[in-house]
């Protein structure tokens, strides 16, 4: 058997180049292919496409009053999307999220520019830090800013005692709570693929850029940026697509009073228990997010990169 | 003539004179301002866990002001047996689907880059969604689909949907490492009479196994962070830490909550680091 597939890899000429093996084993039964390959294509079927397949069936049928549906196929769903009370909560979830986008943006570029002109060993210091806060749930940590922004937080706590300010700040329960939050759960995710980007950046290029005469923003513009635009963009993808689904920090630092995407499509399952429109919601995030990511493709960006930095 | 000469080259003199940081005060402050800037966003990214830690050994109990120093909320954590079994279940499911989505991942990696199979190209699509899609949606599409399949919502769809959102991670993690393995060494191993079982055990596993360790961390780290999808797979029975947390969020949490972050913190980093002198320790061996 062994002996079989070993002479046909050496004279077949059907040895795929790409895999450098060949695909005579077809044929004949093969245990080691089955164990490598039978549970991926069971895992991707079941349990990702499976799933997607069914919300967007569930996003044609008609729910009724009791939180259950009827298989009677309906457009309304997409309809109710886009009405309007929805329509205004899609802009400010674009606006939060954007607004987080940018703001990871501009702390991860100067943060990179700095850290790769640190000694390597700093550098993957630093890199392995920023991964620690990850190591507790991102709700206790959410939890944690409660304890500093609050009307009587350790924030407006020491303000006040310090006589900074004569009266607390409202630091939360509101906007500036929730993009606080978002920014602060998100931006290790823009970090590690923006210095990973940066720090790939030829040196020579820069000695060259700045022995020309280009200043520093001159130097970001021209040589930083064009260079580590797919890295760019592949953080403000895994913080802008959380931004406007991580409900629960609008919840905890908005105090309910604003609304996210993520929000409509929980209280659509959980509260109102409209299956149908909640499923409508998540086919409309998920084609956002499926042009996003063909973006990322066509601007250059490797799909095995994204998400691990 | 000379002179223009002369003249192009002084700005790049003064940059060379401008990178010996010993003679330049303002360069100096430049390397403060940086490293002030570095050390600013570090703080930002530790200060809420700071002081959940700092919180966890305070004798008030509100999370105020810093009255005393005291050691009641560990011993107190003992006494909460809600918190303690949240704990477990988010403990067992890290462990339990870093463990299957790692194995599930390395033989996944290794099957799509041996071999042609039917639908390869799909599949191969396919497991970036999970990558990529908000949570949310991921969330909600299996809760649907649990609740069709019958599948009872509770330890071990939480386990399930855990499991659905590592595995691609440790895909591409593994595959990193796999695709920069030189072609030959699997090919020789099986012209010398190795199996193609034994070359997986004796070649190329032992070989990608620094892709498989950090895409087992990403794994481990993912779930216990996760908040959103354990929030809708869990059901209304099962307790796992972001579900408890959640439900008295509102009320006040109490400083026990710190006193347990403040253990599971320092477990996960002696983990990490021991891991991390072990995997170095045994690669200096290697090499010697």
């Amino acid at each position: 058997m062994r002996k079989k597939h070993k002479l046909a890899s050496s004279s077949s000429p059907e040895v795929d180049e790409q895999k450098g093996r060949t695909s005579s084993s077809r044929s004949v039964f093969d245990g080691h292919k089955l164990v490598f390959t039978l549970p991926v294509i069971i895992y991707a079927f079941l349990l990702i496409l499976a799933p997607l397949v069914y919300i967007l069936f569930l996003s044609f049928l008609t729910a009724d009053n009791y939180g259950g549906y009827s298989y009677d196929f309906t457009l309304q769903n997409y309809a109710e999307v886009f009405d309007g009370t929805n329509l205004g909560i899609f802009l400010k979830s674009a606006g939060i999220g954007l607004l987080t986008t940018a703001i990871c943006l501009l702390i991860s570029y100067p943060f990179a520019i700095f850290l790769r002109d640190k000694p390597l060993k700093t550098q993957n210091l630093i890199i392995k830090l920023v991964m620690v806060p990850f190591l507790t749930n991102s709700l206790i940590r959410t939890y944690g800013w409660i304890t500093l922004l609050r009307k009587n937080g350790v924030i407006n706590t020491s303000l006040l005692f310090f006589g900074i300010i004569k009266s607390p700040l409202p630091l939360m329960y509101n906007y500036l709570g929730i993009i606080i939050g978002m920014v602060y759960t998100l931006l290790p995710f823009m970090i590690l693929p923006v210095y990973s980007a940066v720090s790939k950046v030829d040196q020579n290029l820069l000695d060259a850029a700045e022995d020309l005469g280009a200043g520093k923003l001159r130097k970001f513009k021209e040589v930083y940026l064009p260079l580590t635009l797919a890295g760019a963009f592949n953080g403000s993808l895994m913080v802008f697509i959380p931004a406007i689904g991580y409900f629960f920090i609008a919840d905890i630092l908005g105090g309910g009073k604003a609304m996210i995407i993520g929000n409509l499509i929980k209280n659509q399952f959980l509260t109102a228990r409209n299956w149908p429109l909640g499923a409508a919601l998540s086919i409309f995030l998920l084609v956002i997010t499926f042009g996003l990511v063909k973006l990322y493709e066509k601007i250059g960006g490797d799909l095995d990169e994204l998400g691990a930095g | 003539m000379p002179a223009l000469v002369l003249r192009s080259y002084e700005p790049y003199l003064s940059k060379v004179a401008v990178k010996k940081p010993s003679d330049n005060a303002h360069f100096g402050r430049i390397l403060w301002a940086r490293n002030l800037y570095l050390a600013l966003v570090m703080l930002f990214l530790f200060l809420p866990i700071a002081i959940l830690v700092v919180f966890s050994f305070n004798a008030s109990e509100m999370n105020i002001i810093f009255t005393g120093f005291t050691t009641e909320w560990y011993g107190k954590l003992l006494e909460n047996p809600n918190l303690l079994e949240a704990f477990r279940n988010t403990l067992l499911i890290a462990i339990i689907s870093t463990a299957v989505s790692t194995i599930l991942g390395t033989i996944s990696a290794v099957g799509m880059k041996q071999y042609n199979f039917p639908t390869e190209r799909v599949v191969s699509k396919l497991i970036y969604i999970p990558i990529v899609i908000p949570e949310i949606v991921l969330g909600i599409s299996l809760l649907s689909v649990f609740t069709l399949a019958g599948v009872e919502l509770g330890f071990w769809s939480v386990l399930l949907a855990h499991i659905t959102f590592s595995v691609p991670f440790v895909i591409t993690s593994v595959r990193s490492t796999l695709y920069a393995l030189p072609k030959n060494v699997e090919e020789a191993a099986e012209d010398l009479g190795a199996g193609k079982w034994k070359t997986f055990w004796y070649v190329t596993l032992p070989l990608i196994k620094p892709g498989i360790v950090s895409g087992a961390i990403l794994a481990f780290t993912l779930s216990l962070d996760d908040v959103v999808i354990s929030y809708f797979t869990a059901g209304p029975g099962t307790n796992t830490l972001p579900l408890y947390i959640y439900s008295i969020i509102k009320t006040g949490i109490t400083p026990d909550v710190n006193a347990l972050t403040t253990l599971m913190l320092v477990f996960t980093i002696i983990a990490l680091i021991v891991s991390s002198k072990l995997q170095t320790k045994r690669q200096l061996e290697r090499t010697l």
